[in-house]
């Protein structure tokens, strides 16, 4: 390992190591523009020179990989002068539009002009003029204020796996744009937007709506799929302006979803903000909570306990799903569930509903077969993940269900579920692949699972599994330990409701059942958390009780609604596909009267005469744990036993349909969104994928 | 001769916009495009994208549509926009139509001093067209260039792939007009010089 000597302060790294990064590992800060630690070096904004002993010029810092014995200088009058000489020349045609740029206030080079620029422009000539682009309707671009660091290229190409951008021309005349101006085809194209280290690359959506300064953080955790990424929510007064990713390595490293990140404007439209009960002319009319509760309380009366079920929809935190098991237990009702779509599977080991090999996992697997899932549509960060593993060491990947185009060659085998049958028996071409895979890994999609026969086809599974170790059962307390048998959840609140056994109890009823049993009248009284992605007029018999944030499909047939918090509104424990348990805080209030949600169905149990064990977030918390132990560990994954989990029987031989029709409304926030809407329309039906997809 | 906008001049290049808005290779060049992309070694095919463009432009009377780029870049699996950012860097490729002979007149000191500029002007009043255009017949288009590395036979003009170096506004005329009546002309110093050696009846210095 070379040593070398920074401003002083010795230093002993690996080989691969850039001169730049050693310096921050020192602490030292060195000014760059189009260094990214996530993307390739391209060594052309020269901001980060320093000076080398024995080098008659300086160096750039960022593409110089470490020597044995270097010296190198970040603080000399040569260093500041280069330093200051290359801004001078970016500024040049830089336009002095600050006043009036969203970047202010955040931009690297603004800060860097503050610590190098000149107190004046020594450049008496006419700047350039660079047309805008037009990037879709996510992405404002005002390409005069770009100094062409090319890390929004490097993006698209690397983690997006779009090479849609480029640098056309040469010298003066050169420009970033596409071949042909259209929308940026990628999911995670907004994070474009925060890479740019000027203003040319700016959100569309917030465009001259705030200034960073006026903004409070809030860090928290994304529900909008199942990956649980890290986000930043940013406000004003009660407003969610707008969303940006926080750093976590393990789950969504710098990224977010174009969804995570621009469907924040679904929550201020259309908002329960009050509590309404159906009235006689079969409208809903704003009532007082003491009067939802009381129609509710007197609705019950007459109900025997087993005539009542809920079911937990997508988004909800723990708090609340824990909540609403107590009180249907204290009701003496079996029929819950978390799985609104009707999905069977997940009532086995914890294994057989995770991804178990975990995100960061995917980097060490060296064969990936895919069933019945898109990822690049139902959890965006995990295809990056996939594909950052497909650049650095060429992974192959298969595909056994309908094809989506993923950012990265796919081997399709078809969509037949038979194919399963006959890589189990090894009657299949990629047999020998698997066999030859160290770490192989599968990843088992909705798709395949959200069918009559989900269970066989994850028992299917979990045979090739077994039979090519995907496994290694036997290092189960090494770091070597590898699980490469993967459920992919689509649906924030799956995990958890399954740890909690938000399931039907004995002789419970599942979703299916419960649909089935309000027809004959079995069920009476349905109580909705959330829940809105089911075929409402199957349900309109039954007295529905509503809970959640928008008037949505499940508001829509409800007798009483119950207006809840959203996930910006309220502190929540959410567990991620892996079975990472993590927390998001409370951004702002919930608007009107609406309340956080456990403490509405908390306040209901009260009224309903039942006494539980917590008042507090923290007490309900203990309840958490008291369920199941796991929920004391914040932040991380346990390693889950590999056991038996499935169904033998017969499959059926439909192919397997897509789990989403339309990446950007897949929930009842993002359906009220307009950016949302704006995707559908322009990226969408722009490329025709949406008649394709269905 | 009238001069007019290089937009309406494309009709009358060599090979009409109609023709070219599927490009495909000739017969002939379809079997070089095979052995060009042969010279590569496996995995590293899109570096023949260089000698493709410019066979295509060949093929297409000096400039490179849209379909060719389009056409060529599929072949290779390179995406659309990396082969435009390959088309759009390199100055000799002409992404607009030419004219037959496309006079590119170095416009670099040793020529400007030679009298590069007494050059561009014959260009403008005998055959009516500025920097960037294209005479109404489609013979003629006048770009001015970088450096040519014809620098001690200054001025030099290249015209098409040959060089023409050691003009006078006088003998520069000659050459357009023999041009213009098709006849045939000769490459290389206008004075009849081997290279840059001396003339006779210079003494070496």
């Amino acid at each position: 390992m070379p040593k070398l000597l920074i401003d002083g302060k010795e230093i002993e790294v690996s080989e691969d190591v850039t001169v730049l990064q050693a310096a921050e590992m020192l602490g030292i800060e060195i000014p760059v523009f189009c260094y990214h630690p996530k993307l390739s070096i391209a060594g052309n904004c020269r901001m980060c020179l320093v000076e080398m002993e024995k080098s008659p010029k300086p160096i750039a810092s960022c593409a110089m990989p470490v020597c044995e014995g270097m010296v190198i200088h970040t603080q000399t009058p040569m260093v500041k002068k280069a330093r200051q000489g290359v801004l001078e020349f970016l500024l040049i045609n830089h336009p002095l539009d600050c006043p009036i740029c969203d970047q202010g206030g955040e931009c690297d080079l603004q800060d860097i002009t503050v610590a190098y620029g000149g107190d004046s422009s020594r450049f008496g000539l006419n700047k350039r003029a660079v047309p805008d682009k037009d990037f879709g309707p996510l992405i404002e671009t005002a390409m005069n204020r770009c100094i062409h660091c090319t890390r929004c290229i490097r993006f698209a190409t690397e983690i997006a796996g779009v090479p849609e951008l480029g640098a056309t021309g040469r010298g003066e005349e050169m420009e970033i744009g596409t071949y042909i101006q259209k929308a940026i085809t990628s999911e995670l194209s907004g994070n474009m937007i925060d890479i740019c280290p000027v203003g040319a690359l700016t959100s569309k959506p917030y465009n001259f709506q705030g200034r960073s300064w006026e903004l409070s953080h809030t860090p928290s955790i994304d529900v909008l799929d199942a990956v649980g990424s890290a986000i930043r929510i940013d406000t004003r007064g009660r407003e969610v302006m707008r969303i940006l990713p926080r750093q976590n390595d393990n789950v969504n490293e710098d990224w977010i979803s174009d969804k995570t990140r621009f469907a924040c404007d679904g929550l201020k439209y259309q908002r329960l903000d009050r509590p309404y009960v159906r009235g006689k002319d079969g409208r809903l009319h704003a009532v007082s909570w003491h009067e939802a509760f009381d129609v509710i309380a007197d609705r019950l009366q007459h109900v025997p306990g087993d005539h009542i079920a809920a079911i937990a929809g997508d988004m909800m935190d723990a708090e609340a799903m824990v909540a609403l098991k107590d009180l249907m237990m204290a009701l003496g009702s079996p029929h819950m569930d978390c799985r609104q779509e009707g999905v069977r599977t997940g009532v086995g080991p914890r294994c057989s509903y995770l991804f178990n090999t975990t995100i960061a996992g995917i980097e060490r697997a060296d064969f990936c077969l895919l069933i019945g899932t898109s990822p690049r549509w139902e959890a965006p960060l995990i295809n990056a993940r996939i594909r950052k593993n497909y650049l650095f060491t060429g992974l192959p990947v298969a595909l056994i269900g309908h094809f989506h185009e993923q950012g990265y060659p796919l081997d399709h085998l078809g969509n037949d579920p038979f194919l399963l049958e006959r890589i189990m028996k090894g009657k299949h071409p990629i047999c020998a692949a698997l066999k030859a895979a160290k770490n192989p890994m599968m990843i088992v999609g909705q798709g395949a699972l959200r069918r009559e026969d989900g269970n066989i086809i994850l028992s299917l599974a979990r045979h090739i599994a077994d039979k090519y170790e995907f496994v290694h059962k036997t290092k189960s307390h090494s770091f070597e330990y590898w699980n490469g048998f993967n459920v992919l959840q689509t649906v924030a609140s799956r995990v958890g409701g399954l740890d909690l056994g938000f399931l039907p109890g004995p002789n419970g009823y599942a979703v299916g059942e419960i649909i089935q049993a309000i027809r004959r009248k079995k069920i009476e009284v349905l109580y909705l958390l959330g829940t809105d992605e089911i075929e409402m007029k199957l349900l309109k018999s039954a007295f529905v009780i509503y809970q959640g944030h928008h008037g949505d499909r499940g508001a829509a047939i409800a007798d009483v609604v119950l207006p809840g918090a959203a996930y910006t509104e309220k502190d929540g424990t959410y567990v991620n596909t892996e079975g990472r348990i993590q927390r998001g805080l409370k951004a702002v209030s919930p608007p009107g009267e609406a309340k956080e949600d456990w403490k509405i169905i908390k306040a209901l149990s009260e009224r309903l005469g039942f006494e539980f064990s917590y008042n507090t977030l923290d007490e309900i918390r203990e309840r958490l744990v008291e369920i199941n132990p796991l929920f004391d560990e914040i932040d991380c994954v346990q390693r889950t036993q590999w056991r038996e989990f499935g169904q033998e029987g017969v499959l059926c031989s439909d192919p397997f349909r897509p789990t989403i029709k339309n990446f950007y409304m897949t929930d009842s926030i993002s359906r009220h969104s307009v950016t949302m809407a704006r995707c559908t329309q322009e990226i969408l039906a722009d490329k025709q994928r949406v008649s394709s997809y269905d | 001769m009238k001069k007019s906008a290089p937009k309406k001049d494309r009709s009358a290049s060599s090979s009409s916009i109609e023709d070219l808005k599927t490009f495909s290779f000739s017969k002939e060049n379809e079997e070089r495009v095979e052995e060009i992309i042969k010279r590569y070694p496996k995995g590293r095919q899109a570096s023949a994208i260089l000698p493709l463009f410019d066979l295509a432009q060949r093929q297409c009377g000096g400039w490179l549509p849209k379909s060719a780029i389009e056409k060529i870049t599929e072949r290779l699996g390179v995406s659309l926009i990396r082969g435009y950012e390959v088309a759009t860097f390199y100055t000799m490729f002409n992404l607009n139509p030419v004219g037959r002979y496309h006079l590119q007149i170095c416009g670099t000191t040793p020529c400007m001093l030679r009298g590069s500029e007494d050059l561009k002007r014959v260009c403008q009043r005998h055959l009516g067209i500025e920097c960037k255009e294209t005479t109404e017949d489609g013979l003629f288009t006048l770009s001015e260039v970088e450096c040519i590395g014809a620098c001690v036979n200054a001025p030099a003009i290249q015209i098409n792939d040959d060089y023409y170096e050691d003009l006078t506004e006088e003998s520069f005329l000659k050459l357009l007009k023999d041009l213009e009546a098709g006849l045939e002309v000769k490459p290389g110093s206008v004075l009849g010089r081997q290279g840059s050696a001396p003339l006779e009846k210079e003494s070496p210095c």
